[in-house]
């Protein structure tokens, strides 16, 4: 209760109040999210259930009634039928559960790489951030191809559709957790020098102590900022990985996917299967984008 | 008229909580020649009314009221583009800090040459020409070949040379110097503010020096202002402002400033607005938590002893690379302080005396020799839990109030985490009662435990960095330059709570500091230390006034004089 | 300053080493070379004899040494897919790929760094707003997105540029160039947009955010009280200054403009490296993607040490040694 009141009256609150930028983002990714998560209770069908399927309905443009069925759709079918709103939403999950699993394995993996090479220096730091400077220097959806291409030359070919997913969240977090590990190991290198950590040796704590519960509330501010955009940039990471045709398997379509298959249909005029997916891909990443860059602004100047 | 008239000037800076009023109705004249200095402590407006002159007020900064005149000419109304032919040519202005107040990547010829230009329109080559006349002017030798260097091939004290030259450029009638001196050594102030003297006397330029510290005002100043939020509260010579104040804020100020020339016993007033004179209350070392299970020694002999002690530091710039340069940051260091007794160590910047404060207390690996705690070796780890804890009566209070504490641990967490960690209480709650009572007795109220550090000034936070050192039972404690980042009159109280808690704690202290005036209120003993070495060690009286090593001279000869007569 | 050019080649030479490790051990353990090389019928008599070929048998610091070697000698090994010398393939390809990259990293660069001073200089101008806002879209919009759209707007509506393909080459030796050709020209142009759009995004955010620091420093405030004019603050002590670390940062942008060109390739079937890497990670074609790696660490080496001796020539403290 204390809790939420001090945040009520936090100039973190405050300054989100003012900002329309921030309430706007926020409440978009908060529909998006839920609408995701409450796909199979929101979406009219469920594109996978072969039985709900009817080939008939193929290609009816939105709020237009189909020649043959006379059933619409609000933003139309694709060619097998298919409503593209329930495709939308169940890929939005598809896309979602990746892109937050790949930041939450990157996160772990770069907090802890991160601390350990500021506390420990020396030898450990050196051999973390040249890793780290050797990965950074190429481009992360390179680093996820690349790592994609690898876990499918070592999966059999029967198993592939099934890990796929796994593999695609292992090769966003792994080209993703370098993010992590600079930004808290320079923030943590900050702090270590700071009076307060001298003091907390003084006083006979240890340096794991130290920096799980000194350093590391400190530098939390941060750490949010970058989780935020590591977000934006693992939904599109992996639209993208799918889009090229390497990421979720044709069995569980991303939002990627659904732009793949739309792509096809753009010259022939049945613009909505590949309109819908990308407005709503846009839509997620903007105001995830939006949200990042305006915490990356109010927290950072003072990260108190 | 007089050269700089301001009249009624009142600026304001529009927020989230309403319109904050940095300077309020301030009326004030400067002389062609004249220094006036504008004293004050943070908060107080006083850097304000230099860039409102300069129209250069940080937004959302504005001048709410009030008129400013130069030679007749009148400033407040003019825009930011009307102002520029005005700011470099007739009012020059120098910064605070030399190290950033020069483009990194352009030659101090370059910067020169391009302001000379710029308002005398003298053409590349008699710009040059006056360039290095200039150079020569504040006093950098060989100025010709200098000219040509890059301002990272200065030191601290020849750049703000090369700062002050650059305001001279176009023969200014006006200077606004903004703390000229207050990032530099003491010998380097004292040359500086001669220089800036000179410059007045000679070019008959009208000046205001901002400044917080009363010694450089002593020195320096014709007449003096006295801010206190935002408000003009004084304004007289300097001889009546130091010796006669009138108002009670300039009286709390004075009484505040330690004198240079003779030891008070605890500085008299010490706060303007709530009126206590901050005594700790006595305690019973017998019976209270605090002597518990202390094992007091005979208050003979010394209680550290330190042998020929040295510490080398390599900068090791890691991988393929060889390693690289090494400092001696301590070079054969030995002393010993006496049970009881308040040791200090003096010396300025780059000289070692926090890097042996990190030594005694374990946080750097001494290289070599000899440290001694009690009759326990300090470079050994200690074994055993009442080693560690024999260990731990060393304590320490550190320099920087904000870097200090924790930002996001409550007060009271703070305070009781190192009696929960070594075990001086049986459970929590008893360890959070101590640390309220901890609290109370460096004078912040029991409340204070359920807040976070944000909510506390400066010098309350230094209060709740002495509770937490206390809060392992000490000794010893170190104070590491502990009032150098507070206020005057704040310095004054922190430093009346220490000897207060010296007497009360039978403390044994080890006093670090740049500051003279305040070793010599504090200390019994003094190092003077240079590049590493001590050079000196003697009673604090006789550095003040028999001092034998060249460099105790010099550094003595140069220390700002604020002299108070012995009864004040 | 010699010795920290030096000190930079010794370090890229580690960096290749270790990319080279990471290719190699791909190499030599994802998809056995053996299985892709002799398919269904073989004996084991025929297995022995192409391992003891391949050097399979050998130690593996012997085996990454030869493969090293054989790299700096061109031989990057056998297309599993195509039976194809790897380097013939690529050397192919390389051309539409360097191309296109040069052509949007110019395009990146220039706006880029154009657009971020104004909005640094500008911070509250309405323009400033706008194009901060709708940098934002573009780096929310994949990089695919922004080709499509392209695609259907100037290709497919207007029909004023080609949807795909690099138009006419000219063969100049080994070299063959679309920069030559009217149509070739024409066919830059979109994919070049769409590959430099998020990198002149970052760029110029980049730079305004370095410039707006510079512009609060000290000595900026210091200039300001000396009347020099807001032109030569912007432009001859702020823009110095910011470029500094921008250069750094850019050099590393412009190093994955080579392998973003992969995203843009597949939008467009542009025939570069791009093209061949995707197909390669589709089909497991593990020698392909092994030698694409080891394509694409050459460039970002070579790119790192320009920048590098860039650095050394802007900033006068890395010039003097000895100091900080």
């Amino acid at each position: 209760m204390e809790n939420i009141r001090t945040f009520l009256a936090s100039d973190f609150f405050y300054a989100f109040k003012r900002a329309p930028v921030a309430i706007f983002s926020f409440t978009v990714a908060l529909i998006l999210i839920l609408s995701a998560v409450l796909a199979p209770l929101i979406a009219p069908y469920n594109p996978f259930d072969p039985a709900t399927l009817n080939l008939m309905n193929g290609f009816t443009a939105p709020g237009d009634a189909n020649a043959f069925t006379g059933e619409s759709f609000v933003m139309g079918t694709d060619d097998q039928g298919r409503d593209v709103f329930s495709t939308i939403l169940y890929g939005m999950r598809i896309s979602l559960f990746v892109g937050f699993a790949a930041v939450l394995f990157a996160l772990i993996l770069g907090v802890a790489l991160g601390l350990t090479a500021a506390m420990v220096g020396g030898r450990t730091d050196t051999i973390i951030m040249r890793i780290a400077d050797i990965q950074l220097s190429f481009p992360a959806i390179l680093v996820a191809m690349l790592i994609f291409g690898i876990a499918k030359g070592i999966t059999p070919p029967e198993m592939r559709n099934q890990v796929a997913i796994w593999v695609l969240i292992l090769s966003i977090g792994l080209s993703d957790w370098v993010q992590f590990a600079r930004v808290v190991r320079g923030a943590a290198m900050v702090e270590r020098r700071k009076e307060y950590v001298e003091a907390a040796t003084l006083i006979g704590r240890g340096p794991i102590i130290i920096a799980l519960r000194h350093i590391l509330p400190n530098i939390v501010a941060s750490v949010l900022v970058i989780a935020t955009i590591s977000l934006a940039l693992a939904i599109i990471a992996e639209a993208t990985l799918s889009f090229l045709g390497v990421g979720a398997p044709p069995t569980q379509p991303s939002l990627g996917t659904l732009i793949r298959i739309g792509q096809g249909f753009l010259f022939s005029g049945e613009w909505w299967i590949l309109f819908f997916p990308a407005l709503t891909l846009l839509l997620l990443a903007l105001s995830v984008n939006l949200l990042g860059d305006w915490l990356r602004n109010t927290l950072n100047p003072n990260m108190e | 008229m007089a050269l700089l008239d301001i009249k009624n000037l009142t600026i304001e800076y529009p927020d989230r909580h309403g319109t904050f009023t940095a300077v309020r109705d301030v009326s004030l004249s400067v002389d062609r020649g004249e220094i006036l200095g504008i004293v004050g402590e943070s908060g107080a407006g006083k850097s304000t009314i230099g860039n409102a002159i300069m129209g250069l007020l940080q937004r959302p900064g504005r001048i709410g009221g009030g008129e400013v005149y130069l030679d007749g000419d009148r400033l407040d109304t003019k825009s930011y583009a009307q102002m520029r032919p005005i700011r470099g040519k007739r009012i020059g202005m120098i910064f605070q800090d030399p190290m950033t107040s020069l483009n990194p990547l352009e030659t101090v010829e370059a910067q020169l040459v391009e302001t000379i230009d710029l308002h005398l329109k003298l053409g590349e080559k008699a710009s040059q020409k006056r360039a290095v006349d200039l150079l020569d002017q504040v006093g950098i030798a060989n100025a010709a070949e200098r000219i040509k260097q890059y301002p990272h091939e200065f030191s601290g004290g020849m750049r703000q040379r090369v700062v002050i030259a650059l305001a001279l450029c176009a023969e200014p009638d006006f200077i606004i110097a903004d703390e000229p001196t207050t990032a530099l050594d003491v010998s380097i102030q004292a040359q500086i503010l001669e220089l800036i003297k000179k410059l007045c006397v000679e070019r008959q330029v009208g000046m205001i020096l901002v400044t917080h510290d009363m010694g450089v005002i002593a020195e320096t100043a014709d007449r003096v202002a006295v801010m206190y939020r935002g408000n003009l509260v004084e304004l007289g010579t300097t001889q009546q402002i130091t010796q006669n104040p009138q108002h009670e804020y300039t009286k709390v100020l004075i009484s505040a400033v330690p004198p240079s020339n003779h030891r008070v016993e605890r500085f008299i007033r010490v706060d303007y607005q709530g009126a206590s004179d901050g005594r700790v209350k006595d305690l019973d070392l017998e019976s209270h938590w605090l002597g518990e299970g202390v094992k007091r020694g005979s208050r003979e002999g010394p209680i550290l002893t330190v042998e020929n002690l040295n510490k080398v530091f390599k900068s090791r710039s890691g991988f393929l690379a060889a390693a690289g340069a090494t400092t001696h940051a301590v070079k054969d260091v030995s002393f010993a302080i006496q049970a009881g007794e308040t040791f200090g160590i003096v010396g300025e910047s780059g000289s070692g005396k926090s890097t042996i404060a990190r030594l005694v207390t374990g946080i750097h690996k001494a290289s070599s020799g000899q440290m001694d705690f009690d009759g326990q070796n300090l470079r050994t780890r200690p074994r055993g839990r009442a080693a560690v804890l024999h260990r731990r009566q060393i304590q320490m209070i550190f320099q920087d109030p904000y870097s200090s504490l924790n930002g996001r641990m409550k007060v009271g967490s703070i305070v009781a985490e190192p009696i929960l960690i070594n075990g001086l209480a049986k459970s929590r709650g008893e360890a959070m009662e101590l640390a309220e009572n901890l609290l109370e007795l460096v004078e912040l109220g029991p409340d204070a435990a359920r807040r976070y550090p944000h909510a506390f000034s400066g010098g309350q936070r230094q209060r709740i960095s002495i509770a937490r050192a206390l809060a392992s039972r000490p000794r010893f404690l170190i104070c590491d330059e502990p009032t150098s980042a507070l206020d005057v009159s704040i310095q004054a109280q922190i430093l009346n709570l220490l000897k207060d808690l010296q007497d009360r704690l039978d403390l044994t202290l080890l006093f670090i500091s740049h500051d003279l005036p305040v070793m010599r209120q504090m200390c019994d003993r003094i190092a003077v230390m240079k590049l590493g070495e001590v050079v000196e060690v003697a009673a604090a009286e006789d550095i003040f006034e028999a001092p034998q090593h060249s460099y105790t001279q010099q550094l003595i000869g140069l220390m700002p004089k604020f002299e108070k007569p012995k009864a004040a | 300053m010699l010795k920290y050019i030096l000190r930079r080649v010794a370090q890229s030479a580690v960096v290749l080493l270790v990319v080279g490790l990471v290719a190699f051990s791909m190499f030599r353990f994802v998809g056995d070379p053996i299985e892709n090389m002799l398919g269904q019928e073989r004996t084991l008599e025929d297995v022995e004899r192409l391992r003891d070929r391949l050097g399979l048998n050998d130690p593996f610091v012997v085996q990454y040494w030869n493969f090293l070697k054989n790299a700096s000698q061109g031989d990057l090994g056998i297309s599993f897919r195509q039976g194809r010398p790897v380097v013939d393939i690529l050397v192919e390809r390389l051309p539409a790929t360097l191309e296109l990259a040069l052509v949007s990293a110019i395009f990146a660069v220039i706006v880029g760094i154009g657009l971020g001073v104004y909005t640094a200089i500008r911070p509250k101008g309405w323009l400033t707003q706008f194009i901060l806002t709708v940098s934002l879209i573009g780096v929310s919009l994949p990089t695919f997105l922004i080709g499509i759209l392209l695609i259907y707007i100037f290709a497919v509506e207007l029909g004023w540029l080609p949807s795909f393909g690099r138009g006419e080459t000219v063969q100049l030796g080994w070299w063959s160039t679309g920069l030559l050709t009217a149509s070739g020209l024409k066919a830059i142009i979109l994919p070049a947009i769409t590959l430099g759009l998020y990198q002149m995004t970052l760029i110029m955010r980049l730079v305004r955010s370095e410039m707006s620091e510079v512009l609060n420093s000290d000595y900026i405030r210091f200039a300001r009280a000396r009347g020099l004019t807001e032109r030569s603050i912007n432009f001859r002590h702020a823009i110095k200054n910011t470029l500094i670390p921008v250069i750094t940062i850019t050099g590393l942008q412009l190093g994955s403009i080579i392998a973003f060109a992969i995203i843009t390739e597949t939008v467009f079937q542009w025939p570069g490296v791009g093209l061949l890497f995707i197909d390669s990670v589709n089909f497991v074609d593990i020698p392909v993607m092994a030698a694409y790696l080891m394509f694409i660490s050459v460039m970002f080496v070579g790119i790192n040490l320009i920048v590098d001796i860039l650095y050394v020539m802007i900033d006068p403290r890395l010039r003097t040694e000895g100091a900080n």
